[in-house]
């Protein structure tokens, strides 16, 4: 099949200091007094450093992606993964270097670029309809949906200045996600708002490639890799530096030294530390259909690691809120690893006693030395539907007890 | 560079982590779905550095719609949280023109061609004040706009367009002012004020050109933003707003016409006082407009390419 993007060459320089800020008219007057001698030799007027250092942001990039493909760009900050996506969306022009996009080409590299406080929601669905690239008529007829998508209906007409945070991106997100081109480029954006909207939006994400489109992803999310991208691009500085199969291009990306620490904490010698290689909750039968768990139902979730370097471990599931405070951690019996190295786990709490909310399921590996010694991990959301009105002050975890009234 | 690794992977990895294999079924199901591709494809578009082209005009009208948009946000936010609304583009014009009439009119006795110096004032300010507006809010638009610009491409020669364009309902609004106080002057209704639309679009233009220009400049130069209103105020002086062109001696009104602005507001009182036109004036200000407007265009056009690297 033909690529749908093709990258051929692509540089991309950017001046560091002096040049980059707010230029002086008295500067450019300067010089402009002195462009005549600068005409003589006109050529190199826009090649030569010109006394102020540079900076390649993209090097010599080059790369096709097929369609239907959802690619992503990983690699540490300044690695050139959002001036890449910029350049592809036209924000930026590269130095040198050419791409060719062969289908209508959608940007989403924030969510709610555009919107105005002071206009109500509809005004702004449209507005931002219309920035993004959508005919009137085709986002009125998309208008419910964009709408029911972000749960904001009674809200509709209310200016988005009194919006909560969630609602805000909600609708940003939804206006977005109805674009549908043939190619969309995503920047880090589901990064915000809460999880149930999170997994709401990668799952859309899941759907809208099923359909056919392309996707282009940055992320430093290795789960949305793992689970939605079918190929990945690892960048370091400006340069491909591997590109492969999601899990080639996590373990190398784990293995460069920004990431996290407790990803490169390794008991010996990181490179055949292993992954996590596919991490899902099971519903039960007292889940909502929307895929929540309910108050005191069970959860199950089932797992498999990779461990190639140890040969007895020990599993373990934390559950967390959304920013990383552990509730609490329950350990498995230490087991033999297979010589494959491939480990499936399946564990069940049988009463969740967690009041409806967002939380984080932490599963991991650790070694049969010590507990803390942390192998593997990796997460995924959970949702606890909520029943009634919430009541912070019971606390974050229910229980029950037997009475002996007197 | 790790190239064979790079082309070691084909896209055949797909869905192969995911327990249950569903997405590589998708997969193969969308490759049936989409259409053979044709032998020789043209890519829908083509990126690269440093390809100056100017302006391109059809890009722009692919673009409509969000022009309208932009406008009509403009609109729809200026007048937020005022007290008193869309009547500030009355009362602005309005109260100038009282205070020009005791000013200029009674003390000064500058001339008004035999008309009440009122309504000749009123209708020299309905242009001048659209023009120093629109042009205003245009070379700051870009500026205001760069979480757009840094975020979604568009044709960005929209944003100042679009500021200009969302003016003109200040001067729809200031305009049926003009035809209230009109009979309290004792000056009749004309044929000739159909005249105002064309007028208002060539006012309208020359702000685009200068607003066009300096909204680029203003990204790079902040400078604009503090010479922009004094050169404003200085303009003032050298357009027909608060004296009529003949007020000049004659070897000079040349200099006056080189300003489009003259031929415009010259226009205007021609087509509220029902006098014949000026058409060799009126050309020489559509010429010099249209100058500025291409000008104005490849300047930014050339800038454009940079804006969200600079801004």
């Amino acid at each position: 099949m033909e690529p749908i993007i093709r990258v051929n060459g692509l540089s991309k320089r950017y001046r560091v200091g002096g040049g980059n800020g707010y230029g002086s008219l008295r500067e450019s007057i300067v010089k402009t007094a002195k462009a005549p001698l600068r005409l003589l030799n006109s050529r190199t007027r826009n090649n030569t450093a010109n006394g102020k250092s540079h900076f390649w942001a993209l090097k010599d990039v080059a790369f096709e992606v097929q369609p239907g493909e959802v690619l992503g760009l990983v690699g540490s900050n300044g690695a050139g993964k959002s001036t890449l996506l910029k350049v592809l969306s036209r924000i930026t022009r590269p130095t040198s270097g050419r791409v060719e996009l062969y289908g209508r080409v959608r940007s989403l590299l924030e969510v709610g670029t555009g919107f105005h406080p002071e206009l109500t929601g509809r005004e702004n669905v449209f507005l931002n309809g219309a920035i993004l690239g959508m005919r009137r008529s085709e986002t009125a007829r998309k208008f419910d949906e964009i709408v029911a998508f972000a749960e904001v209906e009674k809200f509709i007409d209310t200016p988005v200045k009194h919006y909560s945070s969630g609602m805000y991106v909600r609708l940003a997100f939804a206006v977005a996600a109805y674009l549908e081109p043939e190619i969309l480029l995503v920047d880090e954006v589901l990064a915000v708002g809460d999880i149930r909207f999170w997994q709401k939006s990668t799952d859309k994400m899941r759907q809208l490639n099923a359909q056919g489109m392309t996707i282009v992803l940055v992320t430093h999310n290795m789960w949305l890799i793992q689970t939605v991208c079918t190929r990945g691009i690892l960048l370091k500085k400006g340069q491909i530096d591997v590109e492969g199969r999601p899990q080639l291009v996590i373990d190398a990306y784990r293995r460069t030294a920004e990431t996290l620490k407790e990803d490169t904490t390794t008991s010996n010698g990181g490179d055949e530390k292993g992954a996590i290689e596919s991490l899902q909750l099971l519903p039960t039968e007292d889940w909502t259909s929307d895929g929540e768990a309910t108050p005191g139902a069970p959860i199950r979730l089932k797992f498999t690691a990779y461990v190639p370097s140890e040969p007895r471990v020990k599993f373990y599931v934390r559950i967390a809120s959304p920013d990383g405070v552990p509730f609490f951690t329950v350990y498995s019996e230490l087991a033999n690893v297979p010589s494959s190295g491939r480990v499936t786990c399946e564990a069940k709490i049988p009463r969740l006693m967690l009041h409806g909310g967002d939380y984080l399921v932490w599963v991991g590996v650790c070694s049969d030395r010590d507990q803390e010694d942390k192998l593997l991990q990796a997460n995924v959301p959970l949702v606890v539907s909520q029943t009634g009105s919430a009541h912070p002050e019971r606390g974050l975890f229910w229980n029950e007890a037997a009475w002996e009234i007197s | 560079m790790n190239s064979a690794e790079r082309k070691l992977e084909p896209a055949d990895g797909i869905g192969q982590d995911l327990p249950d294999g569903s997405e590589k079924r998708a997969l193969h199901a969308v490759e049936d779905v989409l259409p053979a591709p044709a032998k020789v494809r043209s890519p829908a578009l083509i990126i690269e550095g440093n390809k100056w082209i100017g302006p391109d005009l059809r890009e722009m009208w692919a673009h409509r719609e969000l022009f309208l948009f932009l406008a009509w946000r403009d609109v729809k936010v200026r007048y937020k949280q005022t007290a008193l609304g869309a009547s500030w583009a009355i009362l602005q014009p309005l109260i100038s023109m009282v205070v020009f009439t005791m000013l200029f009119g009674r003390l000064a006795k500058v001339p008004s061609e035999g008309q009440p110096y009122a309504i000749f004032s009123y209708a020299g300010l309905l242009p001048w004040n659209f023009f120093t507006t629109a042009v205003t809010n245009s070379s700051n638009s870009l500026i205001s706009s760069t979480n757009l610009i840094t975020k979604v491409y568009f044709p960005r020669l929209l944003v100042p367009t679009a500021a200009v364009g969302a003016c003109l309902v200040d001067i729809a609004i200031a305009a049926l002012m003009l035809f209230a106080i009109m009979p309290f002057y004792g000056v009749g209704f004309h044929a000739s004020l159909l005249m105002l639309v064309p007028l208002v679009m060539l006012a309208a233009l020359t702000a685009a050109a200068l607003g066009i220009w300096t909204s680029a400049l203003n990204v790079k130069y902040r400078d604009i933003r503090y010479a922009l209103p004094f050169a404003i105020q200085m303009l003032m002086f050298l357009t027909p707003v608060i004296y009529p062109i003949s007020f000049l001696p004659e070897r000079w009104r040349w200099l006056l016409r080189l300003n489009p602005l003259s031929g415009i507001i010259e226009g205007f009182r021609d087509a509220v006082f029902g006098r014949p036109f000026n058409w060799e004036g009126l050309a020489i200000s559509a010429l010099v407009t249209l100058g500025l407007l291409v000008g104005a265009a490849f300047v930014f056009s050339r800038m454009e390419e940079e804006f969200a690297d600079v801004i």
